[in-house]
């Protein structure tokens, strides 16, 4: 074999070597790639997420002092943040009648039935329910209960109508974390409040 | 004795005949020099890289070849009679500098595309701060931000799934398709940093309708060293400190390790006029490699790890929006209290963990084969203001683990031109924790991609340049996820997907979409020299981005925008059409880059007002993700003048316009003009002082969409505006940066730098920091920093 062919010889050599190289390299990546994204089908079905925070319901009864049949003043949202609005339902007030309120806040989503009320009793520092009217000669509305800080928390409030009207509302709202000592904050007036609403419901009603 | 002498004298009549050639292409390699060790004899290679050696005795023969551009390599054989062997040797010096040079050279990945490289010195300068803000260096790239530690990069009004972030040449998997999830990538791991506007870098994806970043670490130094770099530092605003340190060995036959790891925390931060409560930040970092590297072959396995705790303004987080209207209306944050290094809620806690093994080995007249595994684990947990039990749980607790096989070759065998090609191979898993009590944000799902691309370039003379690249990308996402029934009916998927109904729970479904999407990307580019001051590049790159898991599957409401977000089952591919084109010019006084584009995106995603619905708390907007046909046009500009040796000027600009086209309208979140001029000076006689005043002016931005709403808010029985569109106004801040190197032993130096941000302590909200709405940007903070290389 003369000098250049056995260069040349040798040249050949190298090329199919590193070809075939090449080639079974790319043959494994492929491999190792098609082996991954076949080898993962563990498709278990995922649990549903019932909603723990949820409040879905927010329920306002009116019981006259004197006697009579309690009105209910309820928003239900049953979806949540869904789509579908809150439906609310309420009552007629008589004139000039002292109510005892209470107020109640459930997630209906949960089985049973989570009642919030509780929760938001012991973390009565950090919540206040506000109930704003508009109409003619409005109702009166006294907070009953107060937090450890002597606040007011409005779970359990006393309500007193005026004259008759029929286009009212009561707007109640509840916030979270509002600053109570801020002015006119405990007198019901949440201007001031700050806080994170949870809770803004409106009902329309008539005082008859 | 005699038959010994004789066969002696018989073995040295052997004649070695050796052959040097380059390694890549074959070509032969003149005037080597080639010591023989045995003889203590030089000899050289001839005209056909040849030498010959004659005379030669049986038994060893060691050569040193050594040849200018060439790597000096040492062989050795066993003489056994008349031998031919041929030495291929490594002849692109410049090429092993990516390999063998320290930081200081600039490495980078694209040919023509409008890249920009941010080297080690200048990201030093941000140890204390994140990744988005070193970004910032490069004109055209913004952020966007919520409140001042989650701080996402904006690449000519781009973000999110439409930047691809490479750490260490893996695609960062780290849900960023959120636009409060900024990239899990510590900035004191990166050396330098490429930012790439546009989708021309292939190799790494062709989704990139925003652009590409390349973060490295510190590249190896094949010689036998240690060295190491640590930086302490304080700084005033937040009452912040950082520290991050690292430490490199290397081994002479290529052994090297590096290990990095770096702490920063920072309490509340404060506006001028007071403290933002609960942004605090706690963030870890560490990072290992370690491998061989040889030119011919090498290995590298490594290892991130990235923990951060971020709080997020605690006024930022409103119930409905009565509060939204307060916060807007309020000059002030609704919570301020005294300043504390406590991160409460709402907050976020992530971990990121990212592993990687790589093997690469040249062939002869060949190329370069490259093959990567990667395994990325991201964890993110949202803590939101909750009440009761669930005080302490996350809302959102997501797993997103990530396994990616690439295999890449690279054909540079002809000193013209070049191919690379590769294959990908990925397989993704969302696991969402339902231990939460909140519905799933982002659903499970599995996900799996293919990719294959081709790009080559071509030196048609030593004055130009083309390139050009294809790509295709196939993504196939499989998800389980649960609709509320009314939400399933209210977008009218009854009728068009009920066929992916697995289960009937009562008040929800478990559905099964699938969506299969073929991606064609490509890229074609020139770079002209025109004279040896100046170049221009052109470049073409079409980019297809299939739509991400929060675009198809969000449904839920968003605390700190008080808006119900809803994806789209029915979204598809938006479509990219960038041309862009540059024109640089440098001499030893005056530089400048100037980069224009024009980016057409067909089917563009973004979210915007549907409608109102009603819940318990009240009334919010319904925001849904869209698709419309828009465009993004603009100009980049860095400048620099040499006044006179000391004294520098340096400009550096960007101005954008996005249009929805068939809206008719200014495209959202897109950043107003913004200009920024540093007078400096620097004597290298003064310890290699350096002191920089820089003005930052960002102009209002005035082509905005009117998404304002009008609400009615029955606690006060009035209708009022909400106006949650209009940008805030212009604002002009100055900035100071100044350092000083020291000597502080024989082979270690000192530096130091102090850096004044917003020195007059200047009020204003940026139209890009999400949080504007409830507070002002943070005031005047003063950042020391001392730097010890060793």
């Amino acid at each position: 074999m003369s000098y250049m062919n056995l260069n040349n010889y040798l040249n050949n050599q190298v090329k199919t070597i590193n070809t075939m190289k090449t080639i079974k390299l790319l043959s494994l990546a492929l491999l190792f790639s098609i082996a991954f994204t076949s080898c993962s089908d563990d498709d278990d079905a995922p649990i549903p997420v019932n909603e723990e925070e949820v409040i879905t319901t927010l329920r306002l009864t009116l019981t006259p002092q004197g006697g009579g049949n309690p009105v209910v003043f309820e928003s239900r949202d049953l979806d949540g943040d869904g789509p579908d609005a809150p439906i609310v339902t309420t009552g007629t007030l008589n004139v000039n009648t002292v109510y005892n309120g209470s107020v109640e806040v459930l997630n209906e989503l949960e089985d049973p039935i989570e009642d919030k009320t509780t929760e938001i009793a012991e973390e009565d520092d950090e919540h206040q329910f506000f109930f704003q009217y508009t109409g003619g000669v409005g109702p009166t509305i006294v907070y009953n209960d107060q937090d450890d800080n002597g606040n007011p928390v409005g779970l359990d409030i006393t309500l007193t109508t005026g004259a008759n009207g029929s286009t009212n509302t009561l707007t109640v709202t509840l916030l979270h974390e509002p600053d109570k000592d801020a002015p006119g904050v405990s007198d019901g007036d949440p201007t001031n409040a700050g806080g994170e609403t949870d809770i803004e419901v409106t009902f329309n009603f008539a005082v008859i | 004795m005699v038959i010994t002498s004789f066969s002696y004298s018989q073995d040295c009549n052997y004649t070695f005949l050796g052959e040097l050639t380059d390694f890549h292409d074959g070509t032969p390699i003149i005037s080597a020099t080639i010591y023989i060790k045995e003889r203590d004899r030089y000899t050289t290679s001839d005209f056909d890289g040849k030498f010959k050696i004659e005379n030669l005795c049986k038994g060893p023969l060691t050569l040193t070849i050594s040849h200018i551009g060439c790597e000096t390599k040492t062989v050795s054989y066993n003489i056994n009679g008349d031998t031919f062997k041929s030495i291929a040797l490594e002849h692109h010096i410049e090429e092993l500098s990516e390999v063998s040079v320290s930081g200081k050279i600039q490495r980078n990945v694209t040919e023509t595309a409008q890249e920009t490289v941010i080297k080690a010195e200048t990201l030093s300068k941000y140890s204390a701060l994140s990744l988005g803000d070193a970004l910032k260096e490069v004109p055209g790239v913004s952020s966007i931000n919520t409140g001042n530690t989650i701080v996402k990069p904006m690449i000519n009004g781009m973000h999110s799934s439409r930047l691809l972030v490479l750490n260490n040449n893996v695609r960062l998997q780290d849900q960023e398709w959120g636009i409060e999830h900024a990239p899990s990538v510590d900035i004191n791991s990166a050396d330098q940093i490429s930012v790439i506007k546009g989708a021309g870098a292939l190799a790494f994806g062709g989704d990139a309708v925003g652009g590409v970043i390349v973060i490295n670490p510190r590249p190896t130094i094949l010689t036998d060293t240690l060295y190491g770099q640590t930086i302490i530092g304080g700084q005033t605003n937040g009452r912040g400190f950082n520290f991050s340190s690292s430490l490199n060995k290397s081994f002479k036959g290529g052994w090297y390790v590096n290990a990095q790891g770096s702490y920063k925390q920072n309490g509340d931060f404060e506006a001028p006029d007071y403290n933002l409560s609960n942004t605090g930040l706690q963030s870890g970092g560490f990072t290992f490699k370690g491998g061989k590297r040889k030119f011919e072959s090498g290995f590298e396995v490594f290892y991130s790890y990235l923990n951060n705790t971020i709080g997020i303004l605690r006024a930022a987080h409103i119930g409905n929006i009565t509060d939204l209207v307060d916060a807007i209306n309020s000059q002030q944050p609704a919570v301020i209290n005294d300043f504390t290094y406590d991160i409460v809620s709402p907050r976020q806690e992530i971990t990121h963990h990212l592993v990687k093994a790589q093997y690469y080995k040249r062939f002869k007249k060949f190329g370069k084969v490259n093959v990567q595994y990667d395994y990325q684990n991201n964890q993110r947990f949202e803590f939101d203001v909750r009440v009761g039990d669930d005080r302490n749980k996350p809302a959102i607790d997501l797993n997103l683990q990530t396994h990616t096989v690439l295999f890449d070759v690279n054909l540079d065998s002809n000193q013209d031109y070049s191919i690379d090609f590769g294959v990908m191979g990925r397989y993704q898993n969302n696991f969402a924790n339902p231990e939460t009590g909140v519905r799933r944000l982002i659903p499970d799902y599995d996900k799996y991609d293919f990719g294959a691309y081709v790009t080559s370039s071509y030196s048609v003379n030593e004055n130009l340049l083309l390139d050009a690249g294809i790509r295709y990308d196939f993504n196939r996402i499989d998800a389980l996820k649960f609709y509320r029934t009314s939400r399933w009916e209210e977008r009218g998927y009854d009728i068009d997907f009920a066929d992916i109904v697995i289960e009937d729970i009562g008040t929800q479904l478990l559905t099964n979409p699938v969506f299969n999407f073929h991606n064609i990307s490509a890229s074609a580019g020139i770079k002209a020299n025109l004279n040896e001051h100046s170049y221009i590049i052109g470049n073409y790159s079409l980019a297809r981005r299939p739509p991400n898991p929060s675009e198809l599957f969000s449904e839920g409401l968003h605390h700190s925008a008080a808006r119900i977000e809803l994806g789209d089952l029915r979204l598809g591919q938006e479509l990219s059409h960038r041309v862009a084109l540059s024109y640089s010019y440098k001499d030893s006084n005056f530089n400048m880059l100037l980069e224009g584009f024009y980016n057409r995106i067909n089917d563009f995603i973004y979210i915007e007002p549907f409608g109102v619905e009603q819940t318990i708390r009240g009334a919010f907007p319904v925001w849904n993700y869209v698709q419309s046909d828009s465009e993004l046009y603009g100009i980049d500009l860095n400048a620099a003048y040499n006044i006179t040796e000391n004294w520098n000027l340096r400009n550096k600009s960007a101005f954008i316009i996005g249009n929805d086209l068939d809206r008719n309208r200014p495209l959202i979140d897109i950043p107003a003009f913004t200009t920024e001029n540093t007078l400096s000076y620097t004597n290298s006689n003064w310890k290699d002082f350096t002191i920089g005043l820089t003005s930052q002016l960002v102009l209002e931005q005035t082509r905005f969409p009117d998404n304002n709403f009008n609400v009615f808010i029955p606690s006060r029985n009035e209708t009022v505006l909400v106006d949650i569109s209009t940008p805030p106004p212009a604002y002009h801040l100055m900035h100071l940066y100044g350092e000083m190197t020291f000597n502080a032993f024989k082979t270690s130096d000192i530096k130091v730098a102090l850096s004044v941000n917003n020195i007059f302590d200047t009020q204003y909200r940026s139209y890009l920091n999400r949080l504007r709405y409830f507070a002002d940007d943070v005031g005047r903070n003063i950042l020391l920093q001392i730097q010890f290389n060793y």
